[in-house]
């Protein structure tokens, strides 16, 4: 059988797994990224909405090749539609930003790592770990029918949303069904909106989530919704609550797909542990998604970036052990582990509320000129005309 | 469980919400293994009705 040697082998090339590969390679580790498909980024499984700010922070430059549209803010909807609160760059900071193309994302993300010397395998799937004497060293995968072993310091679990890789070492990733969002969309053309701004619209659209509709273009735009898995009643009712959605909005009625977007998102707390000797996982593989916008692109990059840099020390080092990979655990954590718990805390909260419950908010939200918008604004205005409303998430603010 | 390969869409959205971690895709087969107790989380989240029980 062929055998392939690297420090760290990373599983799954998505933007989480291409962040960890660049960054491992250019400590100089010597990185081997597998993919499972025959193309990085493609199909997409993704709104493709994300905030700006974040970019430069994890090195990303912007290239124009896969920016799809730049938004002037994003409308938050009321279930009636009457009310809406407007989220623009200057209330928002730099939070709303671009609807970008994953396909193009995707590779300039695998080729940044190739150009920082990580090798990229294609058509490679992971299908166990190799394990050495109780210790973890590597991955078997089956690359184009044939069977291959990649013999690591390191796995990188960057398999997303359905990550095996944590599960095989017996990290527990599993979720709750509280904790899955479901979804589907269409990249929809000759739809007739405003392509300026992202919308969210709330309540029975989609119970337990939302509906979306993400600009690409002057009359093309990601049109999709999720819906909480305990919300569904029979087989295949998220197709239909967006197709039913699509029928009924005289803005999208005359709208036709151009591609179908299937797939689900975790919305849960944030794990105990992703690391342990010789593995860690990022992004979507460590649940690492925002509960409450569904949104995990710009986790998966800061994530993909810590593990990359603690990767290139620990093989600087030759040690991979847990207590080396802990620096980024502790790197993690520090960006994102209380806004998780924070934002899952107010998603525990979203779900139970009607839809006559969000109307008050929207309409008391969308009453008030806010300087700056973030969650604490936001409830703190709610309080002014609904202070009964606030009082269980008063912890959070 | 049986998958309909002209409903599917390989998006993975089972595989990552079972609970029992029984199924794999590899790029393009979605398989059920030995660890399936039929609970029906897959037939539930599958945006597309894609998964129903065999007979
Ligand atoms: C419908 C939908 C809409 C979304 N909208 C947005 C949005 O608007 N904004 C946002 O920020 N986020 C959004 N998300 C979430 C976003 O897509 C993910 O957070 C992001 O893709 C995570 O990146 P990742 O690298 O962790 O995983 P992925 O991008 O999922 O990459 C994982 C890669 O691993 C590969 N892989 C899996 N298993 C193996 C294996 N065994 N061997 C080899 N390769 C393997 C897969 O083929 C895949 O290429 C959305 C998600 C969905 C489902």
């Amino acid at each position: 059988m062929r055998t392939i040697e690297c420090d760290v082998v990373v599983v799954g090339a998505g933007p989480a797994g291409s962040m960890t590969a660049k960054w491992a390679a250019l400590g100089g580790a010597d990185v081997m990224m597998i993919e499972k498909r025959p193309e990085i980024g493609s199909p997409i499984r993704c709104g493709e909405g994300i905030s700006r700010s974040w970019l430069d922070r994890v090195g990303i430059t912007v290239d124009p090749k896969w920016v799809a549209r730049k938004v002037k803010g994003a409308k938050i909807v009321s279930p009636s539609r009457k009310y809406h609160v407007m989220l623009d760059e200057s209330k928002a900071g730099n939070e709303v930003g671009f609807v970008v193309d994953r396909v193009f994302f995707d590779k300039a993300l695998a080729r940044d790592a190739a150009v920082a010397g990580a090798r990229i395998m294609l058509k490679t799937a992971a299908t166990s770990l190799i394990m050495e004497d109780g210790k973890i060293a590597g991955v078997r995968a089956v690359s184009h029918g044939e069977p291959v072993e990649i013999r690591a310091g390191c796995v990188v679990g960057a398999d997303g949303f359905e990550s095996q890789v944590g599960r095989w070492a017996g990290i527990d990733t599993s979720l709750k069904p509280t904790d899955i969002i479901t979804c589907y969309q269409y990249r929809m053309t000759n739809i007739d909106y405003d392509p300026d701004f992202t919308e969210f619209l709330l309540g029975s659209i989609a119970p337990g989530g939302y509906a979306w509709i993400f600009p690409k273009d002057e009359n093309t735009a990601n049109v999709g919704l999720g819906v909480l898995l305990t919300r569904l009643k029979k087989p295949g009712e998220v197709k239909e609550y967006l197709d039913r959605w699509i029928a009924n909005d005289p803005r999208l009625k005359n709208g036709q797909p151009l591609e179908a977007v299937s797939g689900a998102v975790s919305v849960c707390a944030p794990l105990d542990s992703v690391t342990m000797d010789n593995l860690l996982l990022v992004g979507d593989a460590a649940r690492m998604i925002n509960p409450i916008t569904g949104g995990g692109i710009a986790n998966s990059c800061y994530a993909g970036m810590f593990a990359g840099k603690v990767l290139a020390k620990a093989a600087k080092a030759k040690d991979f052990s847990q207590s080396m990979l802990q620096e980024y655990e502790d790197d993690w954590r520090a960006k994102m582990e209380n806004g998780l718990w924070r934002d899952w805390m107010a998603k525990e909260k979203l779900i139970t509320l009607p839809d006559e419950t969000l109307e008050m908010l929207v309409e008391a939200v969308s009453k008030v000129d806010l300087e700056r918008i973030t969650v604490q604004t936001l409830l703190a205005a709610v309080k002014e005309t609904y202070p009964e409303l606030v009082k269980e998430f008063e912890d959070l603010i | 469980m049986k998958v309909s390969a002209e409903r599917c869409h390989h998006c993975g959205a089972c595989v990552g919400s079972c609970p029992q971690n029984a199924i794999f895709m590899n790029d393009f087969i979605l398989d059920f293994g030995e660890a399936c107790n039929k609970c029906g989380r897959c037939i539930k989240v599958c945006p597309v009705g894609a998964i129903t029980r065999e007979e």
